[in-house]
């Protein structure tokens, strides 16, 4: 299973404080950690909101937005991909995560979608409807335009 | 927490702890057979105590203390019973008070030191050469996965007793041969890494491709020998081979989701929609392959073998593909790990890169190789390129005799339309 782990972003975070030393080395030793039980696929941090950009779709009409943007709350600060057995694992993981800032945060975990997911007893009959299921989650995305 | 979701968050825990827990305890009793019991004890204590108390801040601390607990009640168990059979005076006592004490140092230590050292060593013992290769994997998804039997058994596809068997055997083996718990010698690291990747590789090409039935993945090994790979690249960085291997399952399981059509029939590699490949793995891929190629060196077969699987995934399309690139790494292949299936893989290269005809002169090479007799896929190479020389007629009878060769449902039926195909094209020059 693969799970995206999202740090949400901090009005520090926003306003491009770096973390501190401290914290640094530490990511660094979890980071490491994941490396060497093979379950990091990817991470990267991301920069603050302000050099970032949103584009809105409303029927065909598209609008760029430049950040920054407002609700904090809304916002990611850093992602990580995961190869693991279970949701438990990943929450397991993140527990041992140093707190990525001084004071308060949260980090998110999301199950990537996957044909793997259903495991060996994925049959053809699964999998097609897996493909019907994709298809009709990528119509349904086209119909909120 | 409910039991049922601290049992899972339990589960979580060991596949994160136990490997460092068992290789732990192993260099200490020197057994790794009793390191997994003194292991699976801890877990046991953790399953009765944690559903009430909670799950602890730091579980692998934990389950690493109540297990040194119980090697410590082990050596003090087998150490009594030697001293029942001899005078039991004060002295003796004493003496064994302080072995105790020594015992729980030497443990203490043991546990401070890197357990990357430890780690190494139950692979290179998990996978020594004295166990046949199915053992090895059974122990080794035991032992450094934590995989219970009766998944083992699931994954394989044989009975759960057979397995539980085979693991029983396997440690008994190492127990009575004198196994030693360490990393081998210089002299013989080569052979003795050569045999680990063998076993990361079984356990992979187990789930990558079925060799009996109708399934054609079990992806939870795919991902497993993955993991392993990945670990032994970090436990092992100087490596060239380890790197190899972990870039060659990367690429390969980046294809898995367009190796199957959607009903369940086999997708060629040329065939597939590149785009359903997984990038990511792609690039980790490419990134392991560099790995191993800035180690410097030759190339050994694994790292070949990825830099051929390579030239596949950096090509957009099937149409741009170096075949003369893969033609000349099938050359160095065929000298280092030479092979009848390599020979052949390199007929289909040559083929590709410099006109069909001369890929059959090699494959026709292969006419009286006794290790190809039964094997589907010289008949069907043939095959194929006897229709791209416009002789239908023959590459219709090795079609059907590589269909008839084959045990797997869905590729029989691929070599029989092709039977029946090259009934009715023409070949146009």
């Amino acid at each position: 299973m693969r799970f995206m782990v999202m740090v949400r972003a901090t009005k520090d975070s926003e306003a491009g404080v770096l973390p501190d030393e401290k914290i640094l080395t530490e990511m660094g030793k979890f980071n490491e950690e994941l490396v060497k039980a093979g379950v990091m696929l990817a991470g990267e941090g991301l920069q603050a909101s302000s050099k970032g950009a949103r584009v809105r779709f409303s029927g065909s009409k598209r609008t760029v937005i430049d950040g920054p943007f407002a609700e904090t709350k809304e916002l990611i600060a850093g992602f990580w991909l995961w190869q693991v057995k279970s949701k438990e694992e990943a929450i397991e993981w993140v527990k041992r995560c140093p707190n990525p800032f001084s004071g308060e945060s949260e980090i998110e975990i999301r199950q990537v979608f996957e044909a793997e997911d259903f495991g060996a007893g994925f049959t053809p009959e699964l999998r097609q409807q897996e493909e019907r299921l994709r298809a009709r989650v990528a119509a349904k995305k086209k119909k909120k335009k | 927490m409910t039991a049922s979701s601290t049992h899972g968050a339990i589960d979580a825990v060991w596949r994160i702890e136990s490997a460092k827990i068992i290789a732990g305890l192993a260099r200490i009793v020197r057994d790794v057979g009793l390191a997994e019991e003194l292991a699976q004890d801890a877990l046991v204590a953790a399953l009765e105590r944690w559903p009430e108390s909670g799950i602890p801040d730091n579980p692998g601390a934990w389950l690493m203390a109540a297990a040194k607990n119980r090697a410590l009640d082990y050596y003090r168990r087998t150490k009594l019973l030697e001293r029942k059979h001899e005078e039991l005076g004060r002295e003796i006592e004493a003496e064994h008070e302080m072995a105790a004490a020594d015992f729980a140092a030497a443990v203490d230590s043991a546990l401070d030191d890197d357990i990357g050292d430890d780690l190494l060593r139950l692979v290179f013992t998990a996978c020594h050469p004295v166990l046949s290769t199915e053992a090895r994997a059974a122990l080794t998804l035991r032992l450094l996965c934590g995989l219970t039997t009766d998944e083992i058994a699931r994954a394989f596809l044989v009975p759960e007793p057979t397995i539980a068997q085979r693991i029983v055997r396997a440690k008994r083996t190492l127990a009575e041969t004198r196994v030693p718990f360490e990393v081998p010698r210089k002299d013989e690291l080569a052979a003795r890494l050569a045999s680990v990747l063998e076993v990361v590789y079984l356990v992979f090409n187990e789930g990558y491709s079925a060799t009996a039935g109708e399934d054609w993945m079990r992806p939870a090994l795919c991902e497993e020998a993955l993991r392993l790979g990945r670990i032994l690249a970090e436990l092992a960085p100087e490596e060239p081979e380890v790197h190899g291997i972990v870039a060659l399952m990367e690429i390969q399981a980046s294809r898995a989701a367009a190796r199957i059509g959607p009903s369940g029939e086999p997708i060629l590699l040329l065939d597939q929609d590149r785009s359903r490949w997984d990038h990511l793995l792609v690039r980790r891929g490419l990134a392991a392959l560099a790995r191993a190629e800035q180690l410097g060196g030759r190339l050994g077969p694994y790292a070949l073998q990825a830099a051929i699987a390579a030239c596949h995934a950096r090509s957009r399309t099937a149409e741009e593909t170096d075949w003369a690139r893969i033609a000349a790494l099938y050359d160095a292949l065929a000298q280092i790990a030479p092979s009848p299936v390599v020979e052949l893989n390199r007929a289909v290269a040559v083929a590709m890169a410099f006109g069909p005809a001369e890929g059959l002169a090699l494959v026709d090479a292969l006419a009286s190789e006794q290790a190809l007799k039964h094997y589907h896929l010289l008949p069907a190479v043939r095959g194929d390129l006897l229709v791209k020389l416009g002789r239908l007629d023959e590459a219709r009878a090795e079609f059907e005799r590589a269909a008839s060769l084959t045990h797997n449902a869905r590729e029989k039926k691929l070599l029989l339309d092709r039977a029946a195909a090259s009934h009715k094209i023409r070949v146009v020059k």
